[in-house]
């Protein structure tokens, strides 16, 4: 944003040039905002509270019997039980904590491990960039989906060998942005100049080249967390992710899947949870991509 | 040489390269074994005369190298080994792996040729109308019912599905169990749901690239050039934006049908169609290794496969590497 832009919507509220801090300049940015970025961060926020407050949302525990199984919908069970006699919207609130934790986790880990590869490839180039690149490319060249459930049938299903293989798998996507975006940094002045002045690759990556690099980074981070949390499902779906009795969208999806048959929607709740939130996640990097090419041209 | 046969060449080398190495991936990914894995095979039960002859059968004593040189020496010969279910029975059935491979897999490239043969059109079609009347009301509904159906996982789609055209509504099945003496026009009607789930899926995607790669032409000179002669505006897409949108267009078809590869898998459970992708599933719960692996490399070939060929027609349908000056 330039100070010439700031000035304009700014006359209605005078006062307000005294002191603009980070806080306003973002209100700014977000009274813009279309109608779906605006849905996606309400729906965003929305599933971030349910995961914080879920032991208060919850009407009762997550993994406990409280009643017969498949109840109906009504009465002390508003979105009736499970297969088990668990409560539906109990588990469907957990839900949200289990299922977009472990993929927000593993999204993290897959970033962490994907761009600091990426940038040790990009900055110091030669036989080290040759090398993680063909081995990513490798990588790539079997789908996610696949080589996954070979890890799996290997290592077993757990959560920490699951966050692991996702995290592991996705960080090649991760490797390749970063390293082409850090490519068109590295060749600055500036970080020529930082070298030269010897600091260390640390140095250089953190405050060279990942602040040039942050915008096509967040983008690619909802885009990621989208893709890994709907991998995590459909394994956790195929009944090898997130094992019982953990509350988990695409688990209870698979035991419930019975009452579609008798036209019963309950099934389709959780699915339904994991496509909001990633659609809603899509709006918003939608924009959020929009906002930064337009503002770089 | 000519250059374009020699890019390709190039392009099918490499191809049968990676290939080559992810065999060698997946075949060394049995060497990460936990060391409880026999009696997760044979059972908590298992002696230790039986776990010992089982870790002897699935080659655990041997050299990772040699035993990569005989699974590879087989697979090249149409025989992926036996299936642990026989190892560890007493009856001495033994079941081949690519005797329950190949039935199945021609069952899934059924399946999702049947879907390509829809979506592949149909994106067309949808893409170059949304680049016609773009940011209409059409484009824009266009544009976000693509981007749900790109977001949603593909079990709700399928749940939707089944949910009000073989439930509410019964106008088809919702198991899509085939039997090999079948005729063909009821095989059709038994997987329309399955398809069906998988076209929703790919088109959304291939549908937005095509409007894409389109409207990222429609800025050039010649096509201003065409404008201000005065061609229609479907005659301007068709006719010059088009083919030379070819080359990202197909690119992306190919992408999507190596998708499909992945997408069936899910589909096939949900639908529980006799796929290769459910047989996958099935022997990863159970930790069948012969048949994970043998699905794996097949899933990996045809997704190389179709990776290949989208390069090799993206090569080909260049008009600058055609006719070289």
């Amino acid at each position: 944003m330039t100070e010439s832009a700031e000035t304009g919507p700014a006359m209605a509220a005078p006062t307000r040039i005294v002191r603009r801090g980070r806080m306003s300049r973002a209100w700014r940015v977000l009274r813009k905002a279309p109608p779906t970025a605006w849905f996606g961060m309400i729906v965003i926020a929305l599933y971030l509270f349910t995961a914080i407050f879920a032991p208060v949302l919850a009407p009762y525990p997550e993994t406990e019997l409280v009643g017969g199984a498949f109840e109906p919908w009504g009465g002390a069970f508003i979105l009736g039980t499970d297969q088990l006699g668990r409560d539906m919207l109990s588990r469907l609130i957990y839900g949200a904590r289990n299922s977009v934790g472990i993929a927000f986790m593993t999204t993290l880990l897959s970033f962490l491990l994907g761009s600091a590869l990426g940038l040790t490839a990009a900055i110091t180039r030669g036989w080290i960039d040759q090398v993680l690149s063909r081995a990513v490319d490798v990588l790539m060249s079997i789908p996610q989906l696949i080589f996954a459930l070979v890890l799996l049938s290997i290592m077993g299903s757990s959560i920490v060998n699951l966050v692991l293989i996702i995290a592991v798998l996705d960080s090649t996507r991760v490797f390749r942005l970063s390293r082409s975006v850090a490519q068109g940094v590295v060749v600055m002045d500036y970080v020529e100049a930082a070298r030269l002045r010897g600091e260390k690759l640390p140095w250089i990556m953190r405050r060279e080249i990942l602040p040039n690099i942050m915008a096509p980074l967040v983008a690619e981070f909802g885009l990621r967390f989208c893709f890994v949390f709907l991998t995590i499902s459909a394994l956790s779906f195929l009944g090898l992710g997130i094992q019982p009795p953990t509350a988990d969208w695409g688990s209870m999806v698979r035991d419930n899947a019975a009452l579609i048959t008798y036209g019963d929607v309950t099934p389709l709740l959780p699915a339904g949870a994991i496509a909001l939130l990633t659609v809603a996640m899509n709006f918003v990097v939608d924009w959020f991509l929009h906002k930064t090419s337009g503002l770089r041209e | 040489m000519n250059p374009v046969l020699k890019t390709v060449l190039q392009r099918l080398g490499l191809g049968i390269a990676t290939l080559f190495v992810v065999s060698i991936i997946i075949s060394l990914t049995i060497q990460m074994l936990p060391g409880d894995f026999a009696k997760a095979v044979l059972g908590q039960s298992a002696t230790p005369e039986t776990v010992a002859a089982f870790q002897k059968e699935i080659g655990l004593d041997r050299h990772p190298v040699v035993r990569y040189m005989d699974w590879i020496s087989g697979v090249v010969r149409g025989d992926f080994g036996e299936s642990y279910a026989s190892a560890g029975s007493l009856a001495g059935h033994r079941r081949l792996v690519a005797d329950m491979i190949g039935p199945r897999l021609l069952n899934t490239l059924f399946l999702a040729s049947a879907a390509a043969l829809i979506a592949v059109p149909l994106s067309l079609f949808l893409g170059v109308m949304a680049a016609l009347y773009r940011n209409s009301i059409f484009d824009r509904l266009v544009n976000v019912v693509s981007l749900t159906a790109i977001s949603s996982p593909e079990f709700f789609l399928a749940y939707i599905l089944i949910m009000f055209l073989a439930v509410k509504f019964p106008i088809f099945v919702s198991l899509a169990s085939i039997s090999p003496g079948m005729p063909f026009l009821d095989r059709l009607y038994v997987i329309a749901l399955p398809t069906l789930t998988l076209v929703l899926v790919i088109v959304a995607q291939m549908m937005r690239m095509t409007r894409a790669a389109i409207i990222n032409l429609l800025a050039s000179p010649y096509i201003e050039m065409s404008r201000l002669k005065g061609a229609k505006p479907l005659q301007i897409i068709l006719r010059h934006a088009l083919p030379n949108a070819w080359a990202p267009i197909v690119n992306v078809i190919a992408l999507n049908l190596a998708y499909l590869v992945v997408g069936v898998v899910v589909v096939e459970v949900v639908f529980t169609y006799p796929g290769i992708g459910q047989l996958m599933v099935d022997a990863v719960s159970k930790r069948d290794l012969p048949v994970v692996q043998g699905c794996a490399l097949v899933f990996a070939a045809t997704y190389i496969l179709l990776n290949l060929l989208a390069d090799v027609v993206t090569i080909v349908s260049n008009p600058r590497l055609l006719h070289p000056r």
